[in-house]
């Protein structure tokens, strides 16, 4: 993936800085941590909530052939989900504020930075943290018995990857927001994404037309990928997946660093 | 030796709107430069080129050697930015802000613990240093931002606007502190509305208005050059300046007319001042004192200098 990112990216091979930023977030939530805790929360509430609420009323269904409970079923799209939102959230309302209102990046700049750092370093930090979140809700999936296979190790870094393609994605569209309002736009394109994305039924429960509107969403992909690894359904079609994200995210880093420096740098 | 700020027709152009219009300036090491303007006059603007944070539109700009548009970062890690605005992290503590900032150029932590305390000291925030930075007065954020800015141990400090908005006691501990720095061997680069700041701390200045460069030298040469030895300032009543203006016009070298005083630039203030009394002016308030920055910059300008 990180040789396949270099190939998309035309960043300088210069010895990135980002993690300085990181360094930074680190030290504004060690006054913080609780909010850092209560991120950990807010996935398992809802996976706890479908699984014992919703679970018993639907029963079981067949993907690939095999008969897979409910829970079993929405649990790795929850985890799918929550990597996008945890993602977006850190890049997008967090780093407007920054960008806008805090002047944080104007003083980075100020300093051997490039925007190049500034964005790879918040990304970098969106993934740390959202990693965390994933861990932790993987480990709960893994103890209510919703992990069938071993090929969940891969569960992890796989939603750290769709946790950088919407971190990176976020952030591109945050540089071109003029106004608060402006972030409608964001929830205009993911709430649909989160009800519609195979995240709580089958696929091939939708009509023909929908279905394909479906497989061009990236959470679609996100999700297909995480469920594949967790029931241990995998197939080579996740390849595709997997470069769908990787390039979402490459393409969305590229822009971020061009925006960045197009609005600070005046 | 040549010069460590060097530019050439320096352009900075927004949309079409022309910011800085094709300044030639040059600082030396050592020295303290400043650029003196009204609000607008572009010295923000040519202070974000010099700190490579804002690209030339057209001209030549070389900065430690350097050009900005290639070595960017090279040239900002030998310089010292306060720029006009702070833009302190506000989530951070006032130690905090150093520390991060001095990891921001690839210090190692176990340097800057000691560096900040000794910055802390420098500004007098050390009683501060665990305090939220959103707390601080604003001439504690000024001085942190001052003390943020050395934390690379920079050879150029570019400071815009350093006392703008400061108590006279805060300003005058920037003041002293900026002095003991210029002694250090630093160079200092620096924007003000004030002329007893220029007068104060610049070797050299320029004044700028409306993107261009009006008159450039020493505070004294600008005096010298731009205007006389005394000046004699006359109050009177509103509405009758210009009236009078013209019965006093004989009395001094040039006569400048504002809108609640007129300004009598001459050789002998005393004189001119008694002269007015004998002929039976009499205005409200008299006031005879040498001349200064703000004079040069009223006769270069046609304004006063005031924000
Ligand atoms: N990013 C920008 N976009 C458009 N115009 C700008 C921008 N920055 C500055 N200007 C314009 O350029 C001119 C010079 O601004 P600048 O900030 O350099 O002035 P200044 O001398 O620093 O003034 P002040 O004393 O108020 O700080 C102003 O007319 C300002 O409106
Ligand atoms: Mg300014």
């Amino acid at each position: 993936m990180a040789a396949l990112i270099a190939r998309v990216v035309p960043i300088p091979p210069v010895r990135g800085r980002g993690w300085l930023l990181v360094e930074r977030n680190l030290m504004v939530y060690r006054h913080d941590w609780l909010v850092l805790v209560s991120g950990f929360f807010e996935p398992l509430f809802y996976l706890l909530s479908i699984g014992v609420g919703i679970a018993p009323l639907v029963g079981n269904f067949q993907v690939g052939g095999h008969a897979v409970s409910y829970p079993a079923f929405i649990a790795p799209a929850m985890l799918a989900a929550s990597a996008m939102n945890g993602a977006i959230a850190d890049t997008t309302y967090n780093l407007f504020f920054k960008l806008k209102y805090a002047k944080l990046y104007d003083a980075v700049l100020a300093t051997p930075l490039r925007p190049v750092d500034i964005a790879t370093g918040e990304i970098c930090w969106a993934l740390i943290r959202g990693g965390l979140y994933s861990a932790a809700f993987l480990l709960t999936m893994l103890a209510l018995g919703l992990v069938f296979s071993w090929w969940a190790v891969l569960a992890l870094p796989a939603a750290v990857l769709v946790g950088f393609a919407f971190a990176a994605a976020g952030m591109a569209g945050t540089t071109f927001m003029r106004s608060w309002q402006d972030f409608e736009f964001i929830s205009l394109a993911i709430l649909p994404m989160f009800l519609l994305s195979a995240t709580f039924f089958p696929l091939s429960t939708y009509p023909p037309v929908v279905r394909l509107l479906v497989e061009l969403t990236p959470l679609y992909h996100g999700v297909a990928l995480l469920r594949a690894l967790t029931l241990g359904t995998p197939s080579w079609q996740l390849l595709v997946s997997v470069a769908y994200l990787a390039a979402m995210a490459g393409v969305s880093l590229w822009v971020s660093s061009r925006r960045i420096g197009r609005v600070l740098l005046k | 030796m040549g010069a460590l700020i060097e530019a050439r027709g320096l352009t900075k152009r927004f949309d079409s709107f022309v910011a800085v219009a094709g300044i030639d300036v040059d600082v030396f090491r050592g020295e303290v430069f400043g650029f003196l303007g009204p609000n607008g006059a572009g010295k923000s603007s040519t202070m974000r080129m010099i700190g490579c944070v804002s690209p030339v539109s057209s001209g030549t700009l070389r900065v430690l050697g350097m050009d900005p548009a290639v070595d960017g970062p090279r040239i900002r890690a030998r310089l010292g930015v306060c720029p006009q605005e702070n833009w302190l992290d506000e989530e951070l503590t006032v130690r905090e802000n150093l520390l991060i900032y001095g990891r921001y150029f690839g210090l190692p932590r176990r340097t800057l613990a000691d560096r900040a305390a000794e910055l802390l000291a420098f500004v007098q925030l050390t009683d501060k240093a665990d305090a939220q930075v959103a707390d601080l007065s604003g001439g504690m954020k000024r001085r942190l931002t001052i003390a943020r800015a050395l934390v690379n141990e920079p050879e150029i400090m570019l400071l815009d606007e350093p006392t703008t908005g400061l108590d006279p006691q805060a300003r005058h501990l920037v003041w002293d502190r900026l002095i003991q720095l210029r002694q250090e061997g630093v160079t200092l680069v620096l924007t003000t509305h004030y002329m007893d700041e220029a007068e104060q701390l610049c070797d050299r200045l320029v004044v700028m208005d409306g993107g261009t460069i009006v008159a450039e030298g020493s505070p004294l040469d600008l005096i010298r050059a731009h205007a006389t030895r005394e000046v004699v300032e006359l109050r009177f009543v509103a509405g009758r300046q210009q009236a009078l203006a013209a019965e006093v016009a004989d009395l001094a070298d040039r006569v400048e007319v504002l809108p609640d005083r007129v300004l009598l630039y001459t050789q002998d203030g005393d004189a001119a001042a008694n002269a007015v009394h004998q002929r039976g002016l009499s205005p409200p308030g008299i006031l005879v004192r040498r001349s200064s920055l703000e004079d040069v910059f009223l006769r270069l300008t046609g304004r006063t200098l005031v924000d």
